[in-house]
């Protein structure tokens, strides 16, 4: 009895607050729960960007430095027999002087810079002079083309000494900055032991260094010489298909993004159309990469692996992502301003042009640099219009052949000499990531300056 | 209004770029094919545009069978002009070429290439007989004169003398010339049954890894599982003799001497095939084939010798140049 008349007689004040304190405490104990979860979430984002960053650089800024040999090169004419270049007679031809320079420089192409290299070396390490057949396998054989250039700008070097910087060979690069373990024993090597040690001694010597190299940014890729690979040509392709969208796809999506969101009728058909442009955000790139070589390829007969046909391709699917911020970006300018607008006695094309359009210009630009730098990192559908081609030359229009910056990615992570293209591959992520880095923060640089609020 | 002029000057611009397009010619020799033959071409192609006064090629990959469906597309300026391939090319793609236009196709033997297995170079040596690898990679094998479902999960079981390792085989897919080699010179000698249907059928539980994409990716494979062997070619190999090691086959290890002897069982010729339609309007294409052909280029002590490429001999080297000389066709 006593019992109950205790409960019955607790206060029901009492009992009310318990109760919500009780629920106080599990609704904070949810509240903490779900900051833990978030938080746990972006560390987790964070410690995978960290993870990829650091990986990514650690592996790719070695690739910035490069073993070079710098030496006193002598052209010497012995060797470099070919006299000088021809000069243009007054009754000769053009085609015909064209065809004797060309002879000329075959001869000078075709001389034997081996010898002028292996020369070089013996000069400054006499003792050098026995193992001369291993000499040339220190220098990667660009260096002969690079020797030859020189003097196809300036013939009067034949007779005369010159400092040169050469690369080394990629495998002596391997070597000398320990790239593969140096305890393995010969078989399982790719330098021979006396070459080894040619390159061991010229590294203390100081004639073989290793420094930073622009190689990286002046040349284009290469598979004859793997040390003078580089990104120049891959650059470029990426930068004219960079063009192409933005000609193409930003006036495109623009346009039909304030035809959809100021002046088309709502109606049926007008809502189909923005679901596809909705859908076709979605499509996966490779299905674009195979309409562009079913259609600008085969049916327009576009070039293959031309920077024009992948900014076409690229085009096709950086619109829909146009369209959609533009709309969103015009969206939000605030309909008392289109009101004001036609209430002064402005016309519709008045009112989206000089008040509604100059108001969405940041959101605008905004969407129009995410898509292109979105373009910028696709690989997918390049592949199908023949971008994954080796190509030496570096374009000068985008109708040349060409690769693109995400494709040499690919390339490289497939070369077979992979102690040495593991770096390269990181660099090269490096670069398209620091373009990538630079286009959004344009992008939020320009958010930023021409923001409005209401 | 200047959004008007930007309009404008954009369309402008698109009108000009199509316009000008049909009009380039284009000067630039176009290759693509096998990625087995890809180092060697692009060397030769880079050194040519070195040399000579033409253009660098490009060369593209997408395996023997991508490059020559590329090459039967037709005769114009957007088809390619050299398909590189692994293998020989087949009636069935020569009826394609033909229905195509492309009638001229000239077949190109440059070289050979060697097929070897490796493992991890951590693992354990494999002294390898074609008829292991049939007893590892088929889905029946003959057990005490009855066709079984392939009981073997350990090299151990097939052979004592091989090491106690997990089946895993990393082989190149059907899109690549290497796959039929491998079948013919390695799985069918290992088989000696009459039914090459029933020999060429692999086990499907996953110790079997087919791989489209090129080598360095079976490289990544036997890196991720040590215990695999992959297929390879020579010169990928001899590239990174630091991570793999090589099996022999019938106690022969392949190294070019071997190779190019004979000895070492599982080779293959290398072609390309030219468009014959092409040569004359691409400029170049007749220099390259010949530079390609020249002992310096891909003969004894070449570039190309020293990434893997086991070189004609003579006679042969002769053959190819005569036979491209005389526009030597290629018959079903």
């Amino acid at each position: 009895m006593a019992n109950s008349t205790m409960e019955s007689g607790v206060d029901p004040r009492a009992r009310i607050q318990s109760q919500v304190e009780q629920s106080l405490r599990r609704r904070h104990a949810r509240e903490k729960r779900f900051r833990r979860f978030g938080l746990t979430a972006v560390m987790l984002g964070l410690a995978f960007v960290a993870v990829l960053f650091v990986s990514i650089f650690s592996r790719g800024l070695p690739a910035f430095w490069q073993s070079t040999l710098t030496l006193d090169v002598r052209f010497d004419p012995a060797v470099l027999d070919m006299g000088p270049p021809p000069q243009q007679k007054p009754e000769e031809s053009p085609r015909d002087f064209q065809q004797r320079l060309n002879a000329w420089n075959f001869q000078l192409t075709m001389a034997s810079w081996n010898t002028i290299l292996e020369d070089a070396l013996i000069a400054e390490k006499p003792a050098l002079e026995e193992h001369r057949r291993q000499l040339r396998k220190l220098f990667t054989s660009g260096a002969k083309y690079r020797l030859r250039d020189l003097v196809a700008e300036d013939p009067s070097l034949i007779g005369r000494s010159r400092e040169v910087t050469l690369l080394a060979d990629a495998e002596v690069d391997v070597w000398i900055r320990g790239n593969i373990d140096r305890s393995l024993p010969d078989a399982r090597l790719q330098l021979s032991p006396e070459v080894r040690r040619i390159a061991d001694e010229l590294h203390e010597d100081g004639l073989l260094d290793v420094t930073f190299s622009t190689t990286l940014f002046t040349n284009s890729d290469s598979r004859s010489s793997p040390a003078s690979a580089g990104l120049a040509g891959a650059f470029m392709g990426s930068l004219f298909m960079m063009l192409v969208v933005i000609v193409l796809a930003v006036p495109v999506g623009v346009a039909s993004a304030i035809y959809l969101e100021e002046f088309a009728p709502k109606n049926r058909l007008v809502d189909l159309i923005e679901v596809n442009i909705n859908n076709l955000a979605a499509v996966p790139s490779i299905v674009f990469g195979l309409l562009g070589a079913s259609i600008f390829i085969n049916w327009f007969r576009l070039p293959l692996s031309a920077p024009l046909v992948g900014g076409l391709v690229l085009s096709l699917m950086t619109l829909p992502t146009v369209i959609i911020t533009t709309r969103s970006a015009l969206k939000a300018v605030p309909p008392s301003i289109r009101q004001a607008a036609l209430a002064l006695g402005a016309s519709r094309v008045q009112t989206v042009f000089q008040q509604v359009l100059p108001l969405a210009i940041p959101g605008i630009l905004t969407g129009a640099i995410i898509g292109v730098a979105q373009a910028l990192g696709e690989t997918a559908p390049l592949l199908l219009i023949g971008m994954n081609a080796f190509v030496a030359n570096i374009p000068t229009t985008p109708f040349e052949q060409s690769t693109a910056l995400p494709v040499q990615i690919y390339l490289w992570q497939g070369n077979e000499m992979r102690n040495f293209f593991e770096a390269r591959t990181s660099a090269a992520i490096i670069v398209l990531l620091l373009m990538m880095i630079t286009l959004n923060a344009f992008a939020i640089w320009l958010r930023k300056k021409f923001e409005r609020r209401w | 209004m200047r959004f008007k002029k930007a309009l404008g000057l954009a369309f402008a611009a698109v009108s000009m770029t199509a316009a000008a397009a049909p009009a380039m010619a284009r000067d630039t020799i176009q290759v693509a094919g096998s990625s087995t033959v890809l180092p060697y071409a692009s060397i030769v192609a880079e050194q040519f545009g070195n040399a000579f006064p033409f253009n660098t090629p490009v060369v593209g990959s997408g395996g023997s069978s991508g490059g020559l469906r590329q090459f039967c597309q037709g005769v114009g300026e957007n088809t390619i002009d050299i398909a590189n391939a692994s293998r020989a090319i087949k009636s069935s793609e020569i009826e394609s070429c033909a229905n195509a236009g492309v009638k001229e196709i000239l077949e190109v033997r440059f070289g050979y290439d060697g097929i070897v297995f490796a493992s991890n170079a951590s693992k354990g040596t494999f002294k390898l007989k074609p008829e292991h690898v049939y007893k590892a990679i088929a889905a029946q094998v003959p057990k005490d004169g009855k066709m079984v479902a392939n009981p073997y999960t350990k090299w151990s079981q097939i052979d004592k003398s091989l090491p106690d390792q997990e089946i895993v085989l990393v082989i190149p897919a059907s899109n690549h010339g290497t796959r039929e080699v491998f079948e013919e010179k390695v799985v069918l000698d290992g088989c000696k049954a009459d039914d090459e249907e029933a020999c060429l059928k692999f086990r499907q539980d996953g110790r079997v890894i087919e791989i489209s994409g090129d080598y360095t990716e079976t490289l990544a494979r036997l890196q991720a599982q040590a215990d695999a062997v992959g297929v390879f070619g020579l010169g990928f190999y001899e590239q990174n003799r630091d991570r793999l090691k090589v099996a022999t086959i019938n106690g022969i290890t392949p190294t070019l001497e071997t190779i190019g002897s004979g000895e070492y069982p599982v080779s293959r010729p290398l072609f390309f095939y030219v468009k014959g339609e092409h040569i004359g309007s691409i400029p170049g294409i007749e220099e390259y084939v010949q530079y390609f052909l020249s002992e310096d280029v891909s003969g004894f002590g070449s570039q190309l010798e020293e990434i893997g490429l086991i070189p004609l001999n003579d006679e042969e080297r002769e053959q190819a140049i005569a036979d491209f000389k005389d526009r030597k066709v290629v018959s079903k």
